[in-house]
Parts: C-alpha cells; structure tokens; sequence
C-alpha cells in the first residue's frame, strides 16, 4: 500500500483484498467482551474536518480508539481556521504535535492530495471525504458489505453487478466506488438524470443509463446516493417528485430486483427523496450495517497505514495463499 | 511455504549448542517425521488429560499458523481418549506482538474460539515451536482480552530453548537444545504437504531474516525475537 490513502484509484487489487481480509477480522473484535486491541499504542491520529459530518468522523474516531491509538479531534468551527488560518499553517501545527495519522475532510476537492504531497507533513494521509472527488474508505466499506452479502471472505466480486442511482455529479462516494469496485472485478452502472452526470463520465471505467427500471432486474446490488441539495446551486432537475418518481427507490422498484439483492446507502438518507422509508427500513437495505462496518474498514486502513514500521506490503503471493488456505 | 524459526538475538547461548552446531551438515536435518510427531501428539494428548483429570473443562486454541493444526489434530486425540468432543479454536496474536514497529504490518490471521468461550475454562495454547517466549507472551494478552480461563498452560511440538521471557511449556514433544544460528522448522501436511521437523542451518551470516518478508502466509507469526 501507498504511505496515504488519497485515492481508491491508489489501491491494487490485492491491496484491496488484503484491507478487507484484515476488516473481516478486525470485525470480531466487535464481538468481544473487550473491543479493544494495543496494536496503535503511543500513536496520534488527528481528525481534521473541515466540514460537517457525523459518521464517518465517529467511525475513524471509534476505528482509532479500538487500536489504542490517540484521537485529537479537529473541526474548522471553533478552530483558528475560523479566524484565516491556512490549510499549510494547520497542517505544520499538527506536525509539531507530533501526528502520526492525518484523517481529513474538506470541502475542496484535492485538499487533501495537497496535504500528503506538499511535504508539510511527515503523517499519513487519509482521505475522508473531498469536496465532490473522492471517499476512498467509503468505497472500502462499501465493498466489504457486498463482499459479505455476495461473494464471501477472501473473494473479489468478480462479475457482480452494482448499481448506482443519483446525484453523480456532486458524490465523492460515487467516483470512488466505481474505481474501487471495478479493481475488484464488478461491472458498475450509474443511473442518474443527464444533469447529475458529471462531465467526462463516458472515460470512468462504467456503463451509464438514464432509466432506472431497465437495469433494476440485472442488479446484485443497488447503491442509492443522497441528492446533495447544500451544493446544488442550480436547477438540476424540476421538482423533488418528478426525481423521486423517476430515480428513486420504491417498494415496487424493489420488489424488481432480483431476490439475492440488497439496496445500499451511504447515508445521511432523505427519506421519500431517493428511497422511500419502506424500502430504507426493509431487511434488505444495508444502510446500518455499513455503519458497523465502516469502524471495522478504518481499523484495517489504520492498522495497514500505521500499525509497522512502514506500510503494509500485499503481495500478491500473500493473498493468493490466504486464500486456498480459507478454500481447504 | 515454510515457516523458519530462526533466531539472532538472545541472552544465552548455549555453548554445548554452539559445538554440536558444527558438525551438522549443511542440508536442514529431519529431526522428527511424521510417524514420531504422531506418537509425540498421542503423548501429550494422554498427559494433559492426566493432569487435568478428564479434560472435561479443556479448550485448545492453536496458535496460527501451524499451531492451529496441532491444535486441531491434539482434540482429535483428546476425543478418542476421552469419548467427548473437544472445544479447539485459534487464537491469533499479531495484533499483541512486541515487534511490529519494526516490521510492515502482517496481515492477520484468524481467532476462533469455540462457542462456549474461555471463563471459567482450562486453556492449553498450542504452538509449534517455543523459541523467544514473546509468542507465548502475546498470546497471553490476547487471551486477557477475550476472557478469564481458569488456568492456562502451553503446549508446544518442539521447545528449541533460548527464553527471553520467564515462560516453560507444560507439554513439550521434544526438547531440542540448538545454537542461534541454526533453524527449526516445523512443516506440517495441513500446511506443507508432509510431517517433519527440520534443523538447518542460517543461510547468512547478516542479522536479516530471509523469511521475514515471505508474505503473511508464511510468517503470520512466528516465535523469533528479532523478526
């Protein structure tokens, strides 16, 4: 694995295998009457956010406390940001705080590229979210889930269809599933209205459709993202029920997909937007238990990011081996 | 792959070690085969359940990745003496090792423990070989996190000496006095394809260890101190 992870385009194959090898048992430890392991002893992650958010903070913040590591929360309100600090000047005080982890989320996308390439710091960097660029760990998790659901442990999802529905253009969640989860071997289909579409989409690594009920039925999963109204600044579509009607998940949209399939979410959902509260609150949508998963994601990035003396090395070799030895 | 217990650190060196050391062949030297490392396995399954009058309370948990084989094949034996089924599971120690600073991080291996859990219970960790102790140390605070046993005690197929811990095996299949500069290997047929105990030489003088990058597979674990 690279020294940051800023990308999920930075992730191999086998390094993707080996973070979700690694969640997979870092998940147990869930299941212990003691969830808490000394691997990060004495290290410093510091949560730099820049902007609002609720779980993903909590979820590095819980991932980092499990391995024992040290969390210093950082938010822009209440920060010295507040009064002009720059990105640079906040990242050399954290330096000399002696972080060892930067997890940061900004509006801008390429904050943090900036961050890990300036040479500011000596951390690593994680992304945790960039204006509309990427959210790597998002992916990650992301992929776990339909790991778990549809191929198994040790597996990609070679051949795996997934579908995802929305607001493209504004989603950081959806660039990095679509590099993530075609590294793993699925086939990916956005479906959204032509305006949520973001310019050069025909060159991602994916299909693209308009009509929401065509690919339904072809689906093992289906990804509905959140219609990101605070950074709509424009008309994208006519009115909220012409896009529920059209691209959001109902019980009968549902009821279309084949039986073995689960509807994901990213969350924070609107409910009656792009998936009504029957469909959020059946057993088939996973939006909680990518909650869960998401501490057991952070934990395995953590622990491959800051748990040696230098990245974790994923060999292919390695991987290969772990899994014949699971196939016995 | 094979996993190499080698070692290039530690307090003592025995100097008895040291001269038998040089007149061993070059070639890794079966020390066990297969059908003595069946009779060792039968002994020590007759002796734990000796000293724990029955083993009705027992539960093994092998230590990955070649301890959990014994482990498995130890209740098996357990289960033939005994007529009951034995509770085995594995406990991996990589997030509890003193070492991993200076080494990329490994990739984990898998803890299982069987239904009922540890509390109240007699664990016996198995492992193939007790070099350091650091392990066996590991997976001491492992076990502190995933229950209360009412004892623990160790197994181990071969004890190669050269403790850098207070710890000593309860059960052990063969004492094998070596120098720090040769290695033991254990392979087993799970693993390796065959049951043998091999004792070799360092291949280099330097203090790296050539298997200390030979993928997670391979060193998931291992009981040297300085890997």
């Amino acid at each position: 694995m690279k020294r940051h992870l800023i990308s999920a385009a930075d992730l191999t194959r086998d390094d993707a295998l080996l973070v979700l090898d690694t969640a997979e048992e870092m998940a147990r430890v869930a299941d212990r009457p003691i969830k808490k392991l000394p691997t990060l002893r004495g290290r410093t992650v510091v949560n730099l956010f820049f902007e609002d958010s609720t779980r993903t903070r909590i979820s590095f913040e819980a991932a980092a406390k499990r391995l024992s590591a040290d969390v210093i929360n950082f938010s822009a309100k209440g920060s010295s940001v507040s009064k002009g600090e720059s990105l640079k000047d906040t990242a050399l005080t954290l330096e000399a705080m002696g972080a060892d982890a930067v997890v940061i989320r900004h509006p801008s996308s390429g904050a943090p590229h900036r961050l890990a390439a300036s040479g500011w710091i000596n951390a690593s960097v994680v992304n945790a979210g960039d204006g509309t660029h990427e959210h790597p760990t998002q992916a990650l998790l992301d992929a776990f889930t339909l790991r778990r659901h549809l191929s198994g442990p040790g597996r990609d999802l070679n051949g795996r269809r997934i579908t995802v529905v929305g607001d493209v253009l504004h989603s950081r969640v959806a660039r990095s599933n679509v590099l993530l989860l075609t590294t793993l071997g699925a086939e990916v289909t956005l479906v959204a209205p032509p305006t949520l579409l973001p310019i050069g989409v025909e060159r991602w690594p994916c299909q693209v459709s308009y009509d929401l009920d065509a690919v339904l039925a072809k689906s093992d999963a289906v990804m509905m993202l959140r219609v990101q109204r605070e950074r709509m600044n424009a008309a994208f579509f006519p009115t909220e029920r012409e896009y529920a009607r059209r691209y959001g998940l109902d019980g009968l949209r549902m009821a279309a997909l084949p039986e073995h399939a689960i509807v994901m979410h990213p969350g924070p959902m609107n409910r009656g937007m792009e998936i009504t509260a029957e469909v959020a609150d059946s057993p088939r949508c996973t939006a909680v238990e990518q909650v869960a998963n998401g501490v057991s994601t952070r934990m395995a990035v953590l622990y491959l990011l800051l748990g040696g003396s230098e990245p974790a090395v994923a060999p292919a070799a390695a991987t290969a081996a772990t899994r014949t030895e699971e196939s016995k | 792959m094979v996993e190499n217990h080698s070692s290039t650190a530690g307090p003592t060196g025995a100097a008895q070690a040291q001269a038998a050391a040089a007149d061993l062949p070059a070639p890794a030297r079966p020390v066990l085969e297969a059908p003595d490392i069946a009779r060792v396995l039968t002994r020590i399954a007759h002796e734990i359940v000796e000293r724990a009058k029955g083993a009705d309370d027992v539960v093994l948990l092998g230590i990955p990745t070649r301890g959990v084989f014994l482990a498995r094949r130890l209740a098996d034996k357990l289960t033939g003496i005994t007529g009951r089924p034995t509770q085995v599971g594995s406990l991996d120690i990589t997030m509890y090792r003193d070492d991993l600073r200076l080494h990329p991080p490994r990739a984990l291996a898998r803890t299982e423990i069987p239904g009922d859990g540890v509390d109240g219970r007699l664990v016996v960790l198995v492992d193939d070989v007790l070099f350091s102790g650091r392990t066996i140390r590991a997976a001491l605070d492992a076990l502190g996190d995933i229950g209360r046993p009412r004892a623990v005690q160790l197994a181990v197929l071969v004890d190669r000496g050269h403790r850098e811990l207070p710890i000593r095996a309860d059960y052990v299949g063969k004492n094998l006095p070596t120098s720090l500069r040769e290695t033991v290997k254990v392979l087993l047929a799970e693993e390796d394809g065959r049951d043998s105990v091999l004792l070799g030489q360092k291949e280099s003088r330097n203090d790296s260890r050539q298997d200390a990058h030979g993928g997670p597979g391979a060193d998931a674990r291992s009981d040297a101190p300085a890997r």
